[in-house]
């Protein structure tokens, strides 16, 4: 089940940086999303993975969608078709990092990744424990980030207004 | 004990150089600025009186105080203090210095009424009797410098006190910078002494000095050099040959600052400080000799040159260095006393010539050349009859001061064996006494050369009394030392002998020639007197014609002596152009802008150039950021998993 | 088998590669956007991986305020971009320079 939706994510991300139309871009990632999602329901996250797609594909990628239609912008180049330097450079830098980072997460530490999942594990993605830890412990962090979405609510109506 | 007061004495005149200089300006009243200025200085002259009776009244041996202030250097080997030396030379000195300038400065009360500086004025001038103060009575060679140099630079302050006039060729700033850069030259000679006198014996204390000297050997060279060093600066200061220039163009300053500076005090600071060497310069025979021949070929000099000026007081000017040669002649036979006591009897008379030639320079309203007055003993009699007893003070007439002093150095420059420097001695003094007394006619008597639009009168009593005292002076003041071959004790050679002691025994002088050889001398001196006076009364009086045949007989030797000998001209052809010059193309184009401007420039290009470059790095794309940031990850991960 | 932490966290390392390719080498503003929303992703899901393996709740905390913060600039950042579009009429990053020297 895991190896199904980890190359579903893989390959939908892959696609989704290999579009000229940027409205098909933008559905990869969406793709992408609920793919993430399912991952976050094996990992027995169940709130956030019902956020995710609350948040993250119902309101983010609705607007990053909108403002493609608004903006009525046109097709990029596609990937192949231009080789320039800058692309090889950044092709093989890339391609670096990524052998760095699976080494370091995937085959370094002691053992850690051949830790089991916790038995605690079903209990803690449920609403109430997340409830109660975000109304005790992190109470203070969630006042704020009211705050923050304030100051952005604000800060986009002004960004984007008409210039009268 | 009263020499402890000498703290006070010295220092008053500082505070009333700042309570001038700082409130002087705010006070409004003439009167209250001026007699805070002299008050300083008056009471100065009070405490010296009372240290030089308590001085007599005590035993010779207890005669000499170190009166120590406060520690001023200490570093190294190096100890010097604010300390004085009160002993029988710096008493006269300081007797000298604010007897005489209390006089002056009640004297410029009067002169100087109406001067917008008029605060500045008195202010400069307490802050010159400061620093003559400490020159005359330090314990050490470096806070005589001190002094040295304090009064040179208010000499320099004083001289340009009304710095925008013209004067001669330039202004009277360019006059005060003479006399200042000509003394520098002289103090580079007084510095290179000190530093020999400090590797020599360690020490800059006098007694320490002394008393280290007194174990040396006659003629060792480093002697020699450290005399004639330092007397390289005592021509500076004194205007002998070769750094008299100076005197002449320093009339550009008020006449009480003439009075003071240029021939009561500050040009005696070399006589005085070749007398505090008297030990040293025993040592040293060949520079005795050196600072003889100078100074009588200076008297001579100048003397000469004063026959032929118009100006009244670039008489007097050139009067002053000729007498200074004398006291050196004095000095370079042994005759330290004798050379001080000159420096005395000068002060009085000197002084009581240039506050007279003010005075008439103030009724004449600014006139100083004598080819324009005549006449005006009829409208200023006091000023008259002082500058009258002075100019025969001058020429040595018995018995009046100049007498005893200036025959008692002939005298002592003859019994020397030294007949030439003694025959020149005494053409000088006949010299001076013609010119002075052609001075004295063409200035007061005749008739009179000037037009209805001047108006002269006697001057305020602030201006005639001291003129009267100093008169008085000049005719006793001689009484001090009178010689035992006129049956006097010659009080003030006795006074200084302890002071010359350790000199005297070096030198081994002749004793006392014959009585009669002394009488003869003394005839032919006043002779010579008498005869300089009575002929120029008659050539500028009778015979008018006599000196104008003269001078259209002889138009080269004329020519010489009233452009000074082209000394002038030849030290700026010679030192100060070529100076200039090279300054103005090496030091200046080649260095300060070339080299120094051209770094410091060519520094900020270089840095121009370098950010000129690396800025190109700005693209303001921010996908090229993200690049270098990815970049950096990567190569910090590489190192990290690496180790 | 049951899925270890190593292949959680090997994916989310993967997943944030191509974002950050893309980001790189992508031309149009909003999906360099859309990139960078994917990274974010990526780290996301490191944090529940090691939340549920660890046993401790502060991942999924983390993760939820992470989701609340992004949502907030997304909303900034596409107001940033219509406005550079008013003003430049292109959403090209090569041609949105104004950083430059």
């Amino acid at each position: 089940m895991f190896l199904i939706v980890a190359s579903l994510a893989i390959a939908s991300a892959l696609l989704m940086i290999l579009q000229k139309n940027p409205v098909m871009s933008a559905i990869y990632l969406i793709a992408n999303f609920f793919c993430i999602a399912l991952l976050y329901l094996l990992l027995q996250a169940q709130l956030l993975a019902v956020l995710q797609i609350v948040v993250y594909t119902g309101a983010i990628m609705v607007l990053v969608v909108f403002v493609i239609m608004l903006l009525n912008l046109g097709d990029e180049t596609k990937l192949t078709e231009k080789f320039d330097m800058k692309k090889i450079i950044s092709v093989v830098l890339v391609t670096g990092f990524l052998i760095e980072m699976v080494y370091i997460f995937g085959f370094s530490g002691d053992g850690i990744g051949r830790m089991p999942m916790s038995s605690q594990a079903a209990n803690l993605g449920t609403v109430e424990s997340m409830g109660a830890a975000l109304f005790t412990r992190f109470l203070l962090p969630f006042e704020v980030t009211s705050l923050l979405l304030l100051a952005a609510i604000v800060g986009a109506v002004v960004l984007a207004r008409k210039q009268s | 004990m009263a020499h402890q007061l000498i703290g006070y004495a010295v220092f008053l005149p500082l505070l009333g150089f700042l309570i001038n200089g700082l409130v002087g300006r705010k006070l409004r009243s003439e009167n209250l600025v001026g007699i805070i200025g002299s008050a300083t200085v008056g009471i100065g002259f009070v405490i010296a009186c009372v240290i030089f009776f308590e001085m007599m009244g005590s035993g010779v041996e207890e005669r000499v105080h170190i009166v120590h202030l406060f520690s001023w250097i200490s570093a190294g080997s190096l100890n010097v203090s604010f300390a004085y030396q009160v002993d029988q030379l710096s008493v006269l000195m300081m007797l000298i210095v604010t007897g005489v300038g209390f006089l002056i400065h009640v004297y410029s009360i009067g002169y100087m009424h109406g001067d917008p500086g008029f605060w500045r004025f008195f202010a400069y001038m307490n802050l010159f009797i400061f620093a003559m103060l400490n020159l005359v009575l330090a314990d050490n060679f470096l806070l005589l410098f001190l002094g040295w140099e304090g009064v040179g630079l208010c000499s320099y302050l004083l001289i340009g006190f009304w710095y925008d006039r013209k004067f001669e060729k330039g202004t009277t700033g360019d006059a005060a910078k003479k006399a200042f850069i000509v003394n520098r030259i002289g103090d580079f000679g007084f510095l290179i002494g000190m530093f020999l006198i400090f590797v020599t014996f360690g020490t800059l204390n006098f007694q320490g000095v002394f008393a280290q000297a007194g174990t040396m050997s006659v003629g060792s060279p480093v002697i020699f050099w450290m005399t004639l060093a330092l007397f390289v600066g005592a021509t500076g200061k004194s205007a002998q040959i070769p750094l008299f220039v100076w005197l002449p163009d320093a009339m550009a300053g008020p006449t009480p600052v003439s009075a003071l500076i240029h021939a009561a005090t500050m040009v005696t600071a070399g006589v005085y400080m070749v007398a505090r060497c008297s030990l040293l310069y025993a040592l040293a025979p060949a520079t005795m000799e050196i600072v003889a021949i100078i100074g009588a070929a200076t008297a001579l000099l100048a003397a000469t040159i004063g026959l032929v000026q118009n100006d009244i007081k670039k008489v007097l000017a050139y009067s002053t260095v000729s007498q200074l040669g004398y006291m050196f002649l004095a000095l370079g036979v042994g005759a330290f006393a004798a050379g001080l006591f000159h420096l005395m009897t000068h002060a009085f008379f000197k002084a009581l010539l240039f506050l007279g030639s003010g005075s008439v320079i103030h009724a004449m309203h600014g006139e100083q050349d004598i080819q324009k007055m005549g006449g005006l003993k009829k409208y200023l009699p006091i000023t008259y009859w002082t500058f009258f007893i002075a100019m025969i003070a001058i020429a040595g007439i018995f018995p009046f001061s100049g007498f005893f002093s200036k025959d008692e150095i002939l005298w002592k420059v003859f019994s020397n064996g030294t007949w030439g420097l003694w025959l020149v001695g005494l053409v000088g003094a006949a010299l001076t006494a013609f010119y002075m007394s052609r001075l004295t006619v063409l200035t007061f008597d005749g008739e009179k050369r000037w037009g209805s639009d001047k108006h002269p009168h006697e001057s305020p009593k602030t201006m005639t009394v001291p003129l009267i005292i100093l008169a008085l002076l000049s005719v006793v003041g001689g009484f001090v030392g009178v010689p035992a071959s006129l049956g006097g004790g010659n009080a003030i050679d006795h006074w200084l002998e302890p002071v010359f002691e350790r000199a005297n025994l070096v030198m081994a002088l002749p004793g006392h020639g014959m009585e009669t050889i002394e009488y003869v001398l003394m005839a032919l001196s006043v002779g010579v007197g008498v005869g300089g006076i009575l002929l120029a009364r008659l050539w500028y009086l009778k015979k008018q014609e006599v000196p104008q045949q003269l001078s259209t007989k002889v138009p080269g030797l004329y020519k010489l002596l009233w452009n000074k000998y082209y000394v002038d001209e030849a030290y700026d052809a010679a030192v100060v152009t070529p100076i200039q010059k090279s300054s103005e193309t090496l030091l200046w184009r080649i260095v300060d802008v070339g080299m120094i401007d051209g770094l410091v420039n060519g520094l900020a290009k270089f840095f121009g150039g370098v950010s000129k470059v690396i800025r190109m790095g700005q693209t303001g794309v921010a996908q090229n950021y993200v690049f270098v940031f990815l970049l950096g990850v990567v190569v910090i991960l590489g190192w990290l998993i690496a180790h | 088998m049951p899925v270890s932490l190593a292949s959680y966290l090997a994916l989310s390392a993967i997943l944030f590669t191509i974002g950050v390719a893309g980001v790189l080498t992508r031309r149009n503003a909003i999906v360099v956007f859309m990139c960078i929303e994917l990274m974010l992703n990526s780290v996301n899901l490191t944090l529940i991986a090691f939340s549920s393996f660890m046993g401790d709740i502060t991942g999924q905390v983390l993760v939820f305020f992470v989701m609340a913060v992004a949502a907030a600039e997304a909303a900034v950042g596409l107001a940033i971009v219509i406005s550079l579009f008013r003003n430049k009429q292109t959403v090209n990053i090569d041609e949105i320079n104004i950083l430059k020297w």
